[in-house]
């Protein structure tokens, strides 16, 4: 059980705006800063902005967890934890200066760590959730293990809001990596992906992963010992160069908060999940590899369709990450027992549909 | 199997006694009386589906599945299918829905929680036969397998490769990945390696309606919601699991033990989080009570220092620099800490040896005591001190003896208390013993159960724990998987007249408002 959240104006607030729109059926487009409002199915209904429920509400480092109200700035949750020597391993995108904790969960994307370390809803503890008669539901907890009632603070990463606003979260967080180095490899993308998943395998403290055009970067992180002997191994067996620190830091920034020149083209951008040993794509455009191949991203003007079956193919799925314009489509078709799934868990979380209609599934 | 609650559970007079107690306000639910034409009836049908080697009914055939790792639950099914593949699983499943009779799924049956206790007028459904590794891919760093592989036959098939399955729960010997997602199992290496949420990619199963899904992928994430981590940890509630894929990770090269011990287990409390503030992530961090160390002492000689009053494992993991330089970080911060003694394990025999007591409480706990109850609650690491001191208190109060084991590393308590089901009022007073301790846990910002699950023993502590909203939503999310609601019926999600009656009788300190008056 999390500790309760006390019933403050900024939550009377909300309860009251999502009573009104329950009972005058409104639809509300919850948000925070926007930063990720481009990311997903186009939004509708009645802006309904959640960043005056905001605050850190609790955070002892030696217990490895930080409860956090959703409007709390991201980068505001990365100072205070920056300042015990501690962060959130699964390196969140920001993509934009406002972003909030609520939009991070709600869109569930995690940066280059994610192969190695998790993604948000690996460090999901617990979550407070409004639903639609603005009551408030408590789930999960700010301890690690806790399999008390179903899984729903995880279930809410990534829901995109559909469920209902996530008011507080708690997080596991984890201590800054005493040492980290990042080596640079010139191989080209098949040798890359073969050589990402052996390295996968061996006892390596690898922390990042990326290729684009030629260039194969690895970040390990950890014990100085351990980077220290793995960059040595590295050289020895395999060439590797060792990059500037200041230089890896941007780096691997550029592909976290998409400022890389890769992303800096006006072309659609898609994200193919996929599993990290699939070949490589023929698609036309340009390509960067991250998380050890398990993540393709295209700059590309293929078709849809092609682009989709392409990744189906080996068992994966293609996201219509960015587009020059809004349009409906982002998301891959679900098969259909899974979205008879979500048809029915949206049903009965939010009956009149006031969350987020459309935004993570078309009509739901 | 390892981990048994009541080690002598075959004992004949155990059984008379747990059957001699006053019908249990949890046992209604799942205890209705079948009516003998329904359940005739549905035994032909699951006889003219399944081969006939597959199917098992009557008392005989089916006492050995009235009871899974928690034996004070006991309670015989209409049959037992054990199906053979997944199309088996899936024609038992239609016949039960057709019949409308529960179905309890079952994996190794070592579930300390009665999750997968039998349901009076329903079908136990044990996936023990789909026990084959599927395929082990080594450069994908996965394995496909069916949910009756035991875990830790994951972690051997993989280990030509260099690569092991991370979670390891003390039961791995005999419990079955299935039972592994339905609870989401963890294991002493948690802290660092995760749950079986965090290693499992995808799951395929079976709905109540036959319809066969996947949730996760062999990718990394998918779209729509994550129906994934839904499903792990659901306890057979939400789907039947027909096959998993798992994620490998590679085996450390090197691991190490140091054995602290403590003069006071408040200090050995601050010295975990001692540990977590200096930056360390441990593999593994274990505590022990000086009750607990002198059980297992005699038992399995690991060496000891029975007169600490508590012990601390801390093992690092790794290459041999890294594990070198962490070792010596935890060593100075033990020392720090106000470690009486420290002992570092010098080879892997050793370090096996450091472990071999803390992996063997449970069954130290049945040497020294008839029967044992062991608890699963989490709580914060800062409040353990208070935790043991209202444990020690408790003892008085209900006069037995509890010794502790905990996954110190993440708040993961263990207290195992020590009745005598032979002795009458005793087994009521342990599960009071029990019912006051996981109160205390939610009271101290935790949970109820950390990993072994709700089932039906912990079903009235979910009242304390949620608001009747909260359940409300539980059971939304029961309805959209399993609209007439025959998955494994009663356990993990208490209703509404459950917590009402149990908040009628419960009275704060455990004791129930006049015993002498029959209840359920």
């Amino acid at each position: 059980m999390t500790t309760q959240v006390p019933a403050d104006s900024a939550l009377m607030a909300l309860r009251d705006c999502v009573r009104a729109a329950q009972a005058d059926r409104t639809r509300l487009r919850l948000h925070g800063g926007n930063t990720k409002s481009f990311y997903g199915e186009p939004a509708t209904g009645e802006p309904l902005d959640l960043r005056s429920i905001a605050g850190i509400v609790d955070y002892e480092p030696t217990e490895l967890v930080v409860t956090v109200r959703c409007g709390t700035p991201l980068a505001e949750l990365e100072q205070v934890l920056a300042a015990r020597q501690q962060y959130l391993a699964f390196e969140p995108p920001h993509f934009g200066a406002g972003a909030t904790v609520g939009g991070m969960v709600a869109a569930g994307l995690s940066g280059p760590r994610r192969a190695t370390a998790g993604a948000v809803r690996d460090f999901m503890l617990g979550a407070v959730l409004m639903n639609a008669s603005g009551e408030l539901l408590h789930f999960g907890g700010q301890v690690m293990k806790n399999v008390a009632g179903y899984d729903v603070s995880r279930l809410l990463a990534g829901s995109m809001g559909i469920l209902g606003p996530i008011v507080q979260v708690s997080l596991k967080v984890l201590p800054v990596p005493a040492a980290e180095a990042t080596v640079c490899l010139s191989i080209g993308l098949r040798e890359a992906l073969s050589q990402m998943n052996r390295w996968g395998a061996q006892p390596l403290p690898l922390s990042g992963t990326s290729w684009a055009g030629g260039e194969l970067m690895v970040r390990l992180s950890g014990a100085g010992a351990a980077v220290d002997a793995a960059v040595a191994r590295l050289a020895a067996d395999h060439g590797t160069r060792l990059i500037d620190p200041m230089a890896a830091r941007a780096h691997w920034s550029g592909l976290r908060e998409q400022t890389d020149a890769f992303f800096d083209d006006p072309l659609p951008l898609w994200r193919l999940s996929v599993p990290s040993g699939a070949p490589i794509f023929e698609l036309p455009g340009r390509q960067l590899v991250e998380w050890g191949g398990a993540l393709r991203w295209f700059k590309s003007d293929a078709d849809a369709a092609f682009v989709r079956q392409a990744a189906a193919t080996v068992g994966g799925t293609a996201t219509r990450f960015r587009a020059a314009e809004a349009a409906s489509g982002v998301f891959p078709a679900l098969p259909a027992p899974i979205l008879e799934l979500h048809r029915r868990i949206k049903k009965e979380f939010d009956p009149r549909g006031l969350f987020n209609p459309g935004r993570l599934v078309a009509g739901l | 199997m390892s981990t048994t609650t009541m080690p002598n559970n075959q004992a004949p007079s155990v059984a008379s006694g747990v059957s001699s107690l006053a019908p249990d306000l949890r046992w209604a639910d799942v205890a209705q009386a079948p009516d003998p034409d329904r359940s005739a009836a549905l035994v032909a049908a699951l006889r003219a589906a399944l081969p006939a080697h597959c199917v098992l009914a009557g008392v005989e055939q089916t006492r050995p599945y009235e009871c899974d790792g928690l034996s004070a639950f006991r309670q015989l099914p209409v049959a037992v299918c054990l199906p053979e593949n997944e199309q088996q699983v899936q024609q038992a499943l239609r016949i039960c829905r057709e019949h409308d009779v529960p179905v309890v799924a079952r994996g190794s049956g070592t579930s300390l929680s009665g999750g997968a206790m039998p349901h009076a007028s329903g079908v136990v459904l044990s996936l023990a036969r789909l026990n084959r590794i599927l395929s082990v891919d080594p450069l994908a760093r996965t394995a496909r397998v069916q949910p009756g592989v035991r875990n830790l036959a994951i972690s051997e098939a993989a280990a030509p490769h260099g690569l092991y399955y991370a979670p390891d729960p003390s039961s791995q010997i005999a419990c079955s990945i299935g039972g592994n997602i339905a609870e989401n199992s963890g294991g002493v290496h948690c802290l660092k390696y995760g749950l079986t949420v965090h290693n499992v990619l995808r799951v395929r199963g079976l709905t109540i309606d036959g319809e066969i899904i996947e949730l996760g992928s062999a990718a990394l994430d998918v779209p729509g919601l994550d129906l994934l981590a839904l499903s792990i940890g659901s306890e057979g509630m939400l789907m039947v699991v027909t096959e998993a894929l798992v994620k490998l990770v590679p085996k450390p090269q090197l691991a190490r033990v140091v054995m602290a011990s403590f003069d006071d287990v408040a200090k050995a409390g601050d010295a975990v989080a001692a540990i977590i503030g200096a930056g360390i992530i441990p593999a593994g961090l274990e505590m022990m009570d000086r009750k607990a160390s002198a059980a297992v002492e005699p038992f399995v000689k690991a060496g000891y220092d029975l007169s600490a009053e508590a012990i601390l494992l801390a093992e690092s993991d790794g290459s041999p620099e890294e594990v070198e330089e962490e070792i010596e970080r935890m060593m100075t911060v033990l020392r720090d800490a106000g470690a009486t003694a420290l002992v570092v394990s010098r080879s892997e025999a050793e370090r096996l040896r450091f472990w071999s007591g803390r992996k063997n409480a449970f069954p130290a706990a049945g040497r020294i005591s008839p029967d044992y109850y062991c608890m699963d609650g989490t709580i914060p690491r800062k409040n353990l001190g208070r935790m043991l001191v209202a444990i020690s208190e408790m003892e008085q109060t209900y006069q037995l003896r509890c010794m502790n084991v905990f996954h110190a590393g993440d708040g993961n308590l263990h207290p195992l208390i020590l009745f005598d089901a032979n002795q009458p009022g005793e087994w009521e007073r342990a599960d009071r013993f029990g019912a006051d301790i996981l109160e205390l846990c939610v009271e101290l910002g935790g949970t109820v159960t950390g990993e072994h699950g709700v089932g039906i023993e912990k079903i009235n502590s979910m009242c304390v724990q949620f608001s009747p909203a909260e359940r409300e939503a539980f059971f939304a999310l029961k309805r959209a998987f399993d609209p007439p609601g025959l998955l494994n019926p009663g356990k993990g999600i208490p209703t509404l007249a459950r917590c009402a009656e149990y908040g009628k009788m419960h009275v704060h300190g455990g004791r129930v408002a006049f015993p002498d008056i029959e209840r359920f």
